[in-house]
């Protein structure tokens, strides 16, 4: 294990490496994985695989036949020590979605253990654009937040074996859009009929880590 | 054109090559053969290119007809394939006559899961971010079925020249050993003091509940209450989640997950996890980083160097 002031650097096999982000804020801690992710990315090394910015960390996979460990976490020393740059180009998405009903089933329950009506916990998440924290799960799945405590709620005790495609979940103090029909534990709460995942496109994922996400109800 | 028809897709029958690396980050796992090892040997007998897309047949139960001149490979699991009735050896490029039938029969010898049947030409299917692979929780491809035609493009190499040549047997990975899994130590096992060596001393079971996403492992359990925000995840990751048993990751797992990351399979190994069946038993043993590297190197010197061309010459020589 390496670490900086803020990193720690742990081998995911001989193959891979989990750098975390030791900040305790979470919106500091991601911002900081998704500048690093995307500094290893454009630095393009000969070796380097996948790179996976996640909630506060960044997973990297690489061939140890092309470049070391060592070398690796040298640019990472060298990556993090350099503040992340400000955010100037980030992208708004607009996510209109339905809200309740048969379009949120979940709504009224979570609207009753937060303890606000239904329309202030509607307001609240769009009231002001999200950040995509990550993306994972699923293909094209985002993990959009933090939402305020206001809308915090853990996740259903039992999951759901099917979600419908386009259904708008809060759990977590995050919300996320189900790209496809898929088992669920977070609460539906809404619906878009936004297509968050198709490979046949040339940007086959709506929303990228670091986009910002509105909801507008419809 | 080699060319199969499916009369009965067994347990499970899927298009798979090396899988699509580079669409992690926007949540599209790899998928791809669960034994690479196997599907770029197969693919080497017919003269393919290695990451050339073939079938990856689980357990017994499938059968084929030929419906053209076909050149075959079946690596991996040792699934008793006979061709019209008569067995033949795995690991080997063999010739089938159109209306010639090929069935595979089940695991013999007491181990194996899969078996990968490479067709010169390799296998066509629609390219879908860069690979042929299915990926059925993501609703990419789908199970072959009775009926479906496989059909192979144009093949790389003259049939002719290299039916026959077979893969050398000591270049294969300990597939029938009951030797543990080599493991290094993961990125989280540090929070949780004792699990990693409990692992190692541990004797598990393949639960029926395991599938392409990850094998879940019962029989000893290390139970915890930690908690992690949501992290990038590689098959072959060993996940702990809260009840303690341990999950080893697959070629179809998400790219993320919450649950700490205990220890990771070292890449030599990948070939015979992906060869486990619900109700097999295994354990792991720890290693270090430079035996792992040096177990690596060896089984990719194995892929490259290729088949057995000694019997390859007698094989061309005898028609």
């Amino acid at each position: 294990m390496q670490t900086t002031d803020r990193w720690r650097f742990d081998p995911l096999g001989e193959a891979a490496l989990l750098a975390t982000c030791a900040e305790t804020d979470m919106e500091a801690a991601n911002r900081a994985a998704l500048a690093l992710a995307e500094a290893i990315t454009r630095a393009a090394l000969p070796g380097v695989g996948a790179v996976v910015p996640a909630i506060d960390s960044v997973l990297l996979s690489f061939d140890p036949f092309h470049i070391s460990r060592a070398e690796i976490e040298g640019v990472l020393r060298t990556l993090t020590a350099i503040p992340p740059p400000a955010e100037s180009a980030e992208r708004v998405v607009v996510i209109e979605a339905r809200f309740g009903g048969e379009d949120g089933p979940d709504l009224a329950e979570v609207a009753g253990t937060l303890g606000v009506a239904q329309g202030a916990l509607i307001s609240a998440l769009c009231a002001r654009p999200y950040r995509v924290l990550m993306i994972g799960f699923a293909p094209g799945y985002p993990y959009i937040g933090p939402l305020p405590a206001l809308l915090n709620v853990p996740r259903r005790a039992t999951p759901r074996a099917a979600v419908p495609a386009g259904s708008v979940a809060i759990a977590a103090g995050m919300a996320g859009i189900y790209p496809a029909r898929l088992p669920g534990g977070w609460h539906l709460i809404g619906r878009t009929t936004a297509k968050l995942f198709d490979p046949t496109r040339a940007e086959p994922a709506l929303l990228r880590a670091g986009d910002r996400v509105e909801f507008k109800a419809i | 054109m080699s060319a199969l028809r499916v009369i009965a897709p067994g347990g499970l029958a899927l298009v798979q090559d090396l899988g699509r690396p580079g669409y992690e980050a926007l949540g599209v796992p790899r998928a791809g053969a669960m034994d690479a090892f196997a599907l770029q040997a197969a693919n080497r007998l017919v003269g393919n290119p290695l990451g050339a897309a073939a079938l990856e047949l689980l357990g017994g139960g499938a059968e084929f007809v030929a419906e053209a001149i076909t050149l075959f490979a079946a690596c991996g699991a040792d699934l008793e394939a006979r061709l019209n009735g008569e067995q033949i050896a795995p690991w080997r490029a063999t010739r089938a006559r159109p209306g010639a039938r090929l069935s595979f029969g089940g695991r013999t010898g007491g181990w194996g899961a899969r078996a990968y049947l490479a067709l010169a030409g390799g296998v066509d299917a629609p390219v879908v971010l860069g690979s042929r692979s299915a990926y059925l929780s993501g609703g990419l491809g789908r199970p072959l079925g009775m009926d479906d035609l496989v059909v192979a493009g144009p093949a790389w190499v003259d049939p002719d020249r290299i039916a026959g040549q077979a893969w050398p047997a000591a270049h294969r990975p300990a597939y029938a050993s009951d030797a543990p899994l080599r493991v290094l130590p993961g990125p989280h096992a540090y929070l949780l003091p004792g699990a990693f060596a409990g692992l190692l001393g541990a004797r598990f079971t393949v639960s029926p509940t395991s599938n392409r996403q990850g094998l879940r492992l019962e029989g000893v359990a290390f139970p915890h209450r930690l908690s992690l925000p949501s992290l990038g995840v590689l098959p072959g990751a060993i996940q702990l989640p809260p009840d303690g048993q341990p999950i080893l990751l697959g070629a179809d797992a998400q790219t993320t997950g919450g649950y700490p990351l205990i220890g990771m399979l070292i890449q030599a190994d990948a070939p015979r996890a992906g060869q486990l069946l619900a109700g097999d038993g295994l354990r792991f043993a720890g290693v270090g980083e430079a035996e792992a590297l040096a177990a690596w190197r060896e089984l990719r010197g194995w892929v490259v160097a290729g088949v057995e061309h000694d019997e390859w010459s007698d094989a061309a020589g005898a028609g």
